[in-house]
Formats: C-alpha cells, structure tokens, sequence
C-alpha cells in the first residue's frame, strides 16, 4: 500500500526533529564529559561556571577554573569539530563515489592532508595557519587520485575503491615516513601519537577555523543534499533528472577535502569516524542525505566527544590516541559492512 | 519537440553515431533497431546531452540544447536507461520521487510538494508498483524495477521520453502494459517517444516510425511497413529473414532464418 511509504518517508518535520534531537545530546556531551578527567573537579561549581559561561564566582579554585576552561572545554570544542567534519566528509565522500564504504581515513585522504600539515610543520613551523592550507591541498589531491584510481568503467566497485585507497594510502605513507626522517628526533614520538589522531595538543589558534570549517561544510553539504540523493543513484540518472553533476562533484571534493584538511590539521588522522557514523545515520534515519548527513555532522561530534574521552581517562594518568578507540570500534564494523557488500 | 541536424558523435576518434537527422513529433512512437554496436544507445546519451556531439545540432523545442541548463531539459526530456547498481537502501517511493527533482524551486535541499507526491502516486499506480511503494529498491525483482525507473521517468512529467532497452527485463504481460504507458502517454499528452530496442516484432507493433542504424548511420526509416522488409533486414542484419503478416494487427512480422535451424 501507498500510505506506509508515505509515513515512512523523510521530511522536514521529522530532520527538524531528529536534529534537535542530536543536538541536545551534543550540548549535554559537552557539559558532562568536561566534568570527566583525571583531575576530579566539583560537579555544582563546575556546572555552574560552564552554565555561566565562564564566570569566576562559582567557587572553583583557580587551578580547577583553568583546566576546565583551558584544557577541557577547548579540547572538547575540538573534539565535536574534529568529529563533525569528518562524519561529513565521510557521507560526501559516499555520496560522491557511490559506495558506503568511503572514508577519509581508509581511503588516504587524511594522509594526504598529514603529509600537507607536516610540509608546513617542517617548512613554515612557524605560521600556524599554513598547516591547514596544506593540508586542504594535500586532502584534496588524494582526493583526485582516489577517485581516478577508483572509478572504472561500471563505476566504483567496492572492491576497487578499497584498492584505490590502498594505494593511495601506503603511497603517502611512505612519504610521511620520508619527511618525518627530516624531523629532529625529540619530535618524532608526539608526531607518531598524531599521527594515529590525537586531541591532547589542541592549539586554540587553529580552534576557531576548525570549527567554522566544521559548521559551514556540514550546512553546504546538507544544502545540495537532494543532489546528493540522486548523484548516490548513479552520475547518469542524476544527470538525466536534472543534477548540474559536474557542479556538485566540485562542491563535494572541495568541502570533503576541506574538513578532513582541517581536522587533520588540529587533531592528525582520526580514523573510521566517516564510516561509523554515517552508516548509524543512514540505519537510523534512512539513505535521505536531507536528514543522513546534518545527523551525521551531529552524531559525529558526540562520537568522537566520548571517544576523546575515553581516550584520556581509560589509562589515566597516561593517554591514548583518539585514533586508536575509533579504530577499535570502526574496524569490526568495517568487516561486517564488507561482507555484505 | 526535438530534432537532431547532421549529428555526429565520435568516442576518441571512433565514429558512433555518423551524420544522423532525426525529428521527433507529438504523438508519436519512433523506435530505432539495430545490430549491436550501431551506435543506437549513444544516439539516445547524445539526444538530452549526456554526450556532446562532435558535429551538428540538437534542437529542443526550437532552442539549441546547449544553451539551455540541465533542469529545464530534463523537465521536458525523460530518460529510462539500464539500471545502474544500487548501493544505498531507497524505497521505490523515494526512487520515484526522484523524478521530480527538476521541478523543485529549490535544487539543493527543499522538500517534495503535496503535488510531487500526488505525482508520484499516480504513476507509481499506473505501473503497478502501488504494492511495493514502500518496499526497498534492491529488494526488488528485475522486472520491478524497470518498472520504478519507468515510473521516475513518467513522474517527471516530460513530453519527450527517450527509452534505452525498456522491455529487456520485462516478462511478456509486463511488456506489454510498458509499451501501453508509453503509447497512452503520446496520445493523451501529445509526448513523443524514442525507443532503443533489438525487440522488431515488438517494435513493429506499437512504433510509428522506425530508424534502422548500422554502423552509425541512419540506413532507413518509415513507417514499420517500410522498413521491415526481407532485402533490408537481410542487409543490415546479415542474417536470413521471414517476413509475413502478423495474425492480428496485420503489420509486418519478422523472424529470422538460421541456416543451422532444427527442424521438427
């Protein structure tokens, strides 16, 4: 019958709501996960100081006012912005190719972009903003490569398109070995932690821009949602309802390269977010890239949020990088989603 | 409604489609046939600008297709292609509702309307999918989802269909009420219709003109009594041919002659 489908199908009211819904919980991610760290810090005081937006007169003392709101909240911040744009970029990336199997990790781009932020660690260590820059460029070349390598002529195969990113990442890796033997010695150990992503060196220069970077990507990708929606079926058919194709491949590479530019950036290459959130997305909400890719940008936050978290409590005082606990839920979830391919 | 002049198109120096002029007119059925490699389906790609011709012009409503941005082209030419593979779970609703993407005032984001989905209704009913609506395209059998990519492309409302192969996965019933849409389309709308199809018999019955297509060109064409004529056939298809009467609509019936034929 026509009416179930009907009901079934998304629409504003319901992307409103299920939005709404995910950013309630990101804003209480926030809050509750800053009260969480190796140092304890008093719940009321702190709650009220976040609640007040940073005010003094709570009763924290100052050694507990600056580590909420030096190191905390702003790795926090981080963290959601980190997540956001790469759960983003991942549904982009899928959209674009075809292939719920694309991720930014997987697929070498967040080497390409640490071997652009390297460049400008070694080269202009100095200029903070020009490890973005590069790694944007650095992004959107693995970018071109992967989907040259990926395509054939029926399209992108799964299997081909894991081979392209194969590729692609073992290439940049080799080179990220080769400018990480230009780097003095003392270096080397914190690049091998940012390397698997690590959010424990978050530069409140470089805060500002990932978030922006994170917010406008998430809003321009969700605005050409219902090309997307079509692109997914197929460039012919897209082309054949309507979708300027080649405009909305240009919009994808750039913002996608963008986000995971900027995030790899500030936090090295977080891996597999890409994946699992957009697939819990799409299994929760439906394929609509209307409602898929602004609850993706959403769950993204959280998910790597409680990650980070994890990642600095689990073996306190001592940490782990964020890499590694999305790997451990990302890589399963990969298999599985390769078996049923 | 569309006309190509003179029109060429070459892949990297191979010429597939050789100095072909076409006029598709309200109400009519045009089929083109063809041996395989004829260049019939890269003809259909370069009729709604998919491949550009190396030479010529394709005129849409008076308007050369170049110059005309792809929505409007698409709400007035509809493409029924062989289906690419599904990656994404999309139930037949929202596949169909696809094809109300060039009439949306928004591009980008922007929601389907009461009328998109009154649309969408209608045509999913008329190609009796109303059952499986909500069901996932993938689950679906062949046959069906021809069916859904007919209905997207009636959904678009478009007075010119272009079908490439649009029978090849249908069972002889299901055949039959998709050459009745297309035919109850052009006579109740005024659209035209060009089929692609290596069906003759089918094609002799339900197409107005046919275009026979060899090696690029346009060899013949007429109506099906013209065309579909032993010398031809035999010709263009380099295969011995019958062609008698067909026993109820009296038009022409072709079937091939194979010299290694086993008889009873």
């Amino acid at each position: 019958m026509a009416a179930p489908a009907r009901q079934d199908r998304v629409t504003l009211r319901k992307t409103v709501i299920s939005c709404a819904l995910l950013a309630a919980a990101l804003l209480l991610a926030v809050v509750l996960m800053s009260l969480i760290g190796s140092e304890p810090l008093p719940v009321r005081a702190s709650l009220c100081s976040i609640a007040s937006l940073g005010s003094t007169s709570c009763g924290l003392t100052r050694d507990q006012f600056d580590i909420l709101f030096q190191i905390r909240v702003p790795r926090i911040l981080l963290a959601a912005a980190v997540g956001g744009s790469l759960a983003t970029a991942g549904a982009g990336y899928q959209a674009l190719l075809r292939n719920p199997l694309a991720e930014p990790y997987l697929l070498g781009i967040s080497n390409g972009a640490a071997v652009g932020t390297m460049t400008a660690l070694v080269f202009f260590g100095a200029n903070e903003w020009t490890r973005p820059v590069l790694a944007f460029t650095g992004a959107l070349l693995a970018t071109l490569a992967v989907y040259r390598l990926a395509r054939g002529r029926a399209g992108s195969t799964p299997e081909r398109l894991i081979l392209a990113g194969v590729i692609v990442t073992t290439f940049l890796s080799s080179v990220i070995v080769f400018v990480t033997t230009l780097m003095d010695a003392t270096r080397i150990r914190s690049f091998t932690f940012w390397l698997l992503g690590d959010l424990s060196g978050t530069s409140k220069a470089l805060l500002p821009v990932t978030i922006t970077v994170a917010i406008a990507g998430a809003l321009i990708l969700t605005l050409n949602a219902r090309s997307l929606n079509l692109l997914m079926l197929g460039e012919r058919d897209a082309f054949d309802l309507g979708v300027e194709v080649g405009r909305v491949r240009v919009v994808v590479f750039v913002v996608a390269s963008l986000l995971v530019g900027s995030s790899v950036a500030a936090s090295g290459s977080v891996g597999y977010v890409g994946l699992v959130v957009p697939h819990l997305a799409r299994l929760s909400l439906g394929s609509d890239n209307r409602i898929s890719i602004p609850a993706a940008a959403l769950g993204g936050a959280v998910f790597v949020i409680v990650a980070d978290t994890l990642a600095r409590t689990l073996i306190a005082p001592r940490e782990l990088p964020v890499g590694a606990i999305t790997a451990l839920i990302g890589a399963p979830l990969f298999i599985y989603l390769l078996k049923r391919a | 409604m569309l006309e190509a002049r003179n029109l060429t198109v070459a892949y990297d120096h191979r010429i597939a489609v050789a100095d072909l002029s076409l006029t598709l007119k309200p109400g009519e059925i045009t089929a083109i046939i063809g041996p395989n490699g004829a260049g019939k389906s890269t003809l259909l790609k370069s009729l709604n600008g998919q491949v550009r011709p190396s030479s010529g012009t394709i005129f849409l409503d008076g308007q050369p297709l170049e110059k005309l941005n792809r929505r409007s082209i698409s709400r007035r030419i509809a493409v029924v292609a062989q289906e690419a593979e599904l990656r994404f779970p999309v139930t037949v609703l929202e596949f169909v509702l696809g094809g109300r993407f060039a009439w949306a005032t928004n591009s980008g984001w922007g929601w389907e309307t009461e009328h998109d989905l009154q649309i969408a209704d209608a045509v999913i009913r008329e190609t009796e999918l109303s059952e499986l609506s909500g069901r996932l395209m993938n689950e679906l059998s062949g046959g069906e989802r021809q069916r859904a990519l007919m209905a997207r492309a009636l959904a678009t409302e478009a007075p010119i269909l272009l079908l490439d192969e649009p029978t090849a996965n249908l069972d002889l019933s299901h055949q039959a009420t998709l050459v009745a849409l297309v035919r109850n389309r052009c006579d109740r709308n005024e659209a035209a219709a060009l089929v692609v199809t290596h069906d003759i018999n089918l094609a002799a019955q339900f197409a107005d003109n046919l275009l026979l297509m060899k090696e690029g060109r346009a060899v013949y064409s007429g109506t099906p009594e013209q065309v579909l004529q032993p010398q031809i056939l035999q010709d263009v298809f380099e295969v011995k041919v019958l062609v008698d009467a067909h026993p109820v609509t009296g038009g022409p019936r072709v079937t091939p002659v194979h010299d290694s034929y086993r008889h009873p």
